[in-house]
């Protein structure tokens, strides 16, 4: 089942939630939609559901094709995960996971039976299978996410959309369940929306990222594309560190020892800080000299935050544990350091 | 911390010499205890005693008397039938009201919560001189009312609408913070796996709010049944067909029938603990079910 919005526009009172965007969902994908708080991303997503509609007039919203734009939510069959679960809070997970197939009209409604098998193997397929009779109360945060999750695969939807599914779950948890995540949706091939605010999350589990800010869609992409060639400086720095320096202290400086700096219209260079490169300072050589101000080395990288001489921007660098002691300085040493790779925007994008 | 260095903070007291902020000596907390229950003793204990105690001062034959003869039991009736029809319908618009404030955006949701509070700001006393300007003889609609010869103010239609006015906030008030704090998340889970509204609210939103709905209901029925401002005002006090019983305890103890109208409100007061056990019990529950 494909997911197609068109031109997509909503607004709360003065605040434009989103402007006119375009989304397309191909069958069986899992796909991210990425942004800051405030990007809209929520919204698209119930206008998906059918949670929320789209300003009159402004676009429509196609599954595989058909438009759904002004079906209600009970009627699209989409499996809809809250971030707070949102489970019944009265009923045990067995029933919070029957409740879709209770309430279908008598002739649609399976067998008391069929019910309980179907629920038993949902709760297999979640890992649950134990906690049948137990309250939502009872539950750890993940194994809530995973009964809601049962609750919605229970009325057999044609699309699923997570709204920021382990946002309120602790980091260690979070990791796990994603990665869970990601094998289950190879397993069942249910076309699947989630929503993060979390680069790391969406760039690790989906096939396409949707990175959206304030309303529009930035770049939609594979998060290896996305990530090696953000189409904007937003998504550039949105996604992971990124040194943004002035090019004109810099530029003249690169040139001259023979870098190539590509410059971009807004006159900054981009670059992430394991694309630069260290080197002692007496060993000469080309690239720009820095005093070194900080040295993080918890983790399995380390970050070094230097002062460049002339312009004093700092830069942070990240190396690699071995290397740090391999060229054995400290802070308020003199270093050398070169850019590896810069990122120039192409020019319709800049802003 | 090694010998021989020396720590920029102060060394701390060990934990017994400090003073807890919220711990207060023996004293003054046995003091303010004692207060309390003398208090309590002096105003809401004795009182009660002292009204059982009247009802039976001339025993338990003239007591049962005073509750069986006629305009007792129709005063009775009355606020019976009262409560029967006041609770049920506070709790339909209750739960409506509640709904609406709590789980969507409208205009005027402001007015229509303070709309909501009115009943309890204004005095029972006007309250029953409204009903009386609007349905009375003189009143707007009285003209029409007399012609086609309907009875509201001086009859049952009059009490009921009084006590209905006044007993309106509790169940509303009691639904709308609970309904507020379980926000609508749950609802919508109903509604995008396939439930219809009648099945969301009853399967959904109802178990959610039952025990707050049921003390809502209580507090309600103890209103309805001992209000006695604003139903004076619309009854008349015509014994045997308009006296509530908190009217006809009214009657009684003005005709220096004080045995007979302690022992009436013995009844009402016997009500007013019944009500209060039952809360206590909810209240009970809740606590154990969250």
């Amino acid at each position: 089942m494909s997911i197609e919005a068109h031109g997509i526009t909503k607004a709360f009172g003065a605040f434009a939630a989103l402007n006119g965007v375009d989304v397309n969902v191909p069958q069986g994908k899992l796909v991210a939609l990425l942004g800051p708080s405030g990007s809209g991303k929520t919204t698209l997503l119930r206008i998906i559901a059918g949670l929320e509609f789209p300003d009159p007039g402004s676009g429509r919203v196609l599954f595989h094709g058909e438009d759904v734009t002004d079906q209600p939510a009970g009627k699209r069959r989409v499996g809809f995960v809250f971030q707070h679960y949102a489970l019944f809070r009265h009923m045990t997970v067995f029933e919070n996971v029957a409740f879709g197939l209770r309430v279908r009209r008598r002739r649609d409604r399976p067998s008391r039976e069929s019910i309980a098998e179907r629920v038993h193997k949902l709760l297999e397929l979640v890992q649950l299978e134990g906690l049948a009779g137990r309250f939502p109360s009872q539950l750890s945060g993940g194994q809530r996410q995973r009964v809601a999750l049962a609750r919605a695969l229970a009325v057999e939807p044609k699309v699923l959309l997570l709204d920021e599914p382990f946002g309120a779950l602790d980091a260690r948890v979070r990791k796990e369940l994603r990665r869970w995540l990601r094998r289950f949706h190879d397993e069942i091939h249910v076309t699947t929306i989630f929503v993060t605010h979390d680069q790391e999350e969406a760039l690790e589990i989906a096939d396409e990222v949707v990175i959206m800010n304030q309303g529009r869609v930035e770049q939609v992409g594979t998060p290896q594309e996305v990530y090696d060639r953000p189409a904007t400086p937003f998504v550039y720095q949105f996604l992971g560190n990124v040194n943004v320096l002035r090019a004109p202290a810099l530029a003249t400086a690169l040139a001259e020892t023979g870098g190539a700096a590509d410059r971009n219209p807004d006159g900054l260079i981009y670059v992430r800080p394991h694309d630069i490169e260290l080197s002692p300072h007496d060993a000469g050589g080309d690239g720009l000299s820095a005093v070194v101000r900080h040295i993080h080395a918890a983790g399995p990288l380390a970050r070094v935050v230097l002062e460049q001489i002339q312009s004093r921007e700092h830069v942070e660098v990240e190396i690699s544990r071995s290397e740090l002691s391999a060229m054995n300085f400290r802070v308020n040493d003199l270093v050398r350091f070169r850019l590896r790779i810069t990122h120039a925007f192409e020019e319709d994008y800049a802003i | 911390m090694t010998p021989g260095t020396t720590s920029p903070l102060p060394i701390r007291p060990s934990r017994a010499v400090l003073p807890r902020a919220t711990r207060d000596p023996a004293w003054a907390r046995l003091l303010l205890t004692a207060l309390a229950l003398l208090f309590l003793a002096f105003f809401l204990v004795l009182p009660l005693a002292a009204v059982f105690a009247q009802a039976l001062e001339k025993g338990l034959g003239y007591y049962m008397h005073s509750v069986l003869e006629p305009d007792a039991l129709s005063a009775i009736r009355l606020t019976l039938l009262t409560v029967a029809i006041v609770v049920p319908a506070n709790v339909v618009f209750g739960i409506a009201a509640a709904w609406a404030i709590a789980k969507f955006r409208f205009r005027g949701k402001s007015i229509l919560t303070t709309l909501i509070d009115l009943p309890f700001a204004v005095s029972p006393v006007i309250s029953g001189l409204v009903y009386v300007l609007v349905f009375g003889a003189q009143g707007w609609l009285g003209p029409w009312l007399i012609a086609h010869n309907v009875r509201i103010i001086f009859a049952v239609p009059g009490i009921v609408l009084a006590t209905a006015f006044v007993t309106f906030p509790f169940v509303a008030r009691e639904l709308i913070p609970l309904m507020q704090a379980q926000g609508t998340d749950e609802e919508v889970s109903a509604v995008t796996l396939g439930a219809n509204g009648w099945q969301t609210f009853f399967r959904v939103t109802l178990p959610n709010i039952r025990w707050g709905l049921f003390y809502g209901v209580i507090l309600c029925n103890a209103r309805a049944m001992g209000e006695f401002g604003a139903v004076s005002v619309v009854s008349g006090h015509i014994r045997g067909e308009t006296n509530t019983m908190p009217l006809h305890i009214e009657v009684l103890y003005n005709d220096y029938n004080i045995v007979a109208a302690f022992a009436v409100a013995s009844l009402l007061a016997f009500l007013a603990l019944a009500t209060l056990a039952i809360k206590t019990a909810i209240e009970w529950r809740t606590e154990e079910s969250q």
